[in-house]
């Protein structure tokens, strides 16, 4: 991958000038068909958009010293690291890549969960700390599962290259492991039944009760990042890469933007038909219920990378 | 007000830029909703304001946690002696540019529970008021619409506060504005 081809991942496609609009996309998709599902209209197309300009325009407290600093800064390397994260994924066949850029995409997936924690904390409010200490611990539960079957997906095929996992033939054990990571997507994006580290209404709004302005737009901002990350994971590991011709780059991008709306549009209907779970719930679920399929996966390809 | 405002500073791309912020405002109003001891008549509308029989959500609105977060603060209820802390605390949680909607005729005239002595009403007493929904409890289509008239406010506010150079002016037009609301007229029908 030449600096060039990077730059242009990181800034054009799947980066920040197609990753910001999807993202605004994705979560009117979210809101509009949630709100289909409970027989309302819901908000407008441009409503994301608006939201976030109308953010962007409010003033914020003055917060003097590092706490205030600190307050400003985890906001942007939120959004940084989502908009690299969606930047690394091999959306066009045979769009570069290097050897381990899965162990940086997964990184980078994580860094908005720690500074949410981060955030939180230095925002010295008791709602914050309540909910930071509550993502914390959902970090916990849901990423030994999230790892494990990524982990389970790239031994089977004996490399940590998002693209040759993507192009890899697909197997039983593949399919787990996507549908591992599609059980932990829910936890990532803080939706219902795991909506509890910003509980609206319950715990005032989590980390975020502190935030305002544009600081609040950037939060807002990354979070659709996230969606647009998370699931364009998820696309890119079942998008049928090998049916594609070379030199059809756009159908690559369309079969990648369906198949996301696809995955949005199922979490949104469990975001729709499932309530808030108690920590103790959702944490229980993932050790108990989840990991156990997590640590077949792995062994199994374990196994069948010795056999072969 | 709009057309003082465009002279004061000139510029194609500001213009355009403050055009865009104005309809976002109007686009995107997100409330809070405080209870200042309030009989939970009012609350209840709210909120249904927000099912799917009313849907407030067409028009952007959003009932936000924290007060960080909002652009309208809805306050039900005739302000009780022990809530008069609060309400003013919260009103100055949320950060500009803000209104504040009084829901229901008890924040507007302290209703039935006039004159009783654990009462400090009626709540223009204490934060500016941009906007009255009359109604013992008020229907929820006037609750929306009052929600539209505050984000309208808002939006031509947000004109007048934006302009740099003319900050004199725009705090003329927020005193006028606030002597209109306030002083001259105390209750401002909402069309229902």
């Amino acid at each position: 991958m030449t600096l060039l081809t990077a730059l242009a991942r990181l800034l054009i496609f799947p980066g920040l000038l197609f990753a910001v609009p999807a993202a605004w996309f994705f979560l009117w998709v979210e809101r509009k068909s949630v709100a289909l599902m409970q027989g309302r209209v819901g908000p407008p197309f441009m409503q994301p958009f608006w939201d976030f300009m109308k953010l962007l325009g409010k003033s914020t407290p003055a917060r003097p010293g590092i706490a205030g600093l600190l307050m400003r800064a985890w906001p942007l390397i939120a959004v940084s690291a989502a908009a690299g994260a969606v930047g690394l994924l091999p959306v066009l066949p045979s769009s570069g890549g290097f050897e381990g850029d899965l162990i940086l995409l997964l990184a980078l997936l994580e860094l908005p969960s720690i500074c949410i924690i981060a955030a939180g904390f230095s925002s010295r409010s008791i709602f914050g700390e309540i909910g930071s200490a509550r993502e914390a611990a959902l970090s916990v539960s849901y990423n030994i599962v999230f790892l494990l079957a990524i982990v389970s997906i790239a031994a089977s095929q004996h490399t940590f290259r998002i693209e040759a996992l993507a192009a890899a033939p697909n197997s039983p054990l593949h399919w787990l492991g996507v549908l591992a990571i599609l059980v932990c997507l829910p936890a990532k994006l803080h939706i219902n039944p795991f909506s509890l580290p910003n509980a609206e209404q319950e715990i005032y709004a989590g980390p975020m009760t502190e935030y305002a302005g544009p600081e609040l737009a950037m939060w807002e901002l990354s979070h659709g990042l996230e969606w647009v990350a998370g699931t364009g994971l998820v696309a890119t590991l079942v998008a049928p890469h090998l049916a594609i011709p070379l030199g059809a780059a756009w159908l690559a991008a369309c079969i990648f933007v369906v198949l996301c709306v696809v995955i949005v549009l199922l979490l949104s209907a469990l975001a729709a038909a499932t309530a808030r779970l108690a920590i103790d719930s959702s944490v229980r679920f993932y050790w108990q219920c989840t990991l156990i399929f997590a640590i077949l996966a792995v062994s199994s390809a374990i196994l069948m990378r010795i056999r072969s | 007000m709009a057309q003082r405002v465009a002279n004061a500073d000139g510029g194609a791309p500001m213009k355009l830029l403050k055009r865009l912020m104005c309809t976002a405002r109007r686009r995107s109003p997100w409330l809070f909703h405080m209870n200042s001891g309030s009989c939970n008549g009012c609350d209840i509308e709210i909120v249904a304001a927000l099912s799917p029989r009313y849907d407030a959500e067409q028009l952007g609105v959003r009932l936000e946690g924290s007060p960080r977060h909002a652009d309208i603060l809805c306050v039900t209820g005739p302000v009780t002696r022990k809530a008069v802390g609060a309400v003013k605390t919260v009103y100055d949680q949320v950060l500009g540019p803000k209104a504040v909607i009084a829901i229901g005729s008890c924040p507007a005239t302290t209703n039935v529970f006039i004159d009783s002595r654990t009462l400090d009403g009626p709540l223009d007493k204490h934060v500016p008021v941009d906007v009255f929904v009359p109604g013992c409890p008020p229907r929820p289509d006037a609750i929306i619409a009052g929600v539209a008239k505050a984000a309208g406010i808002l939006a031509e506010r947000s004109m007048s506060v934006t302009a740099g150079p003319s900050a004199s002016v725009a705090a003329a037009t927020f005193a006028q504005d606030d002597k209109q609301n306030i002083s001259d007229e105390p209750v401002k029908e909402v069309q229902q």
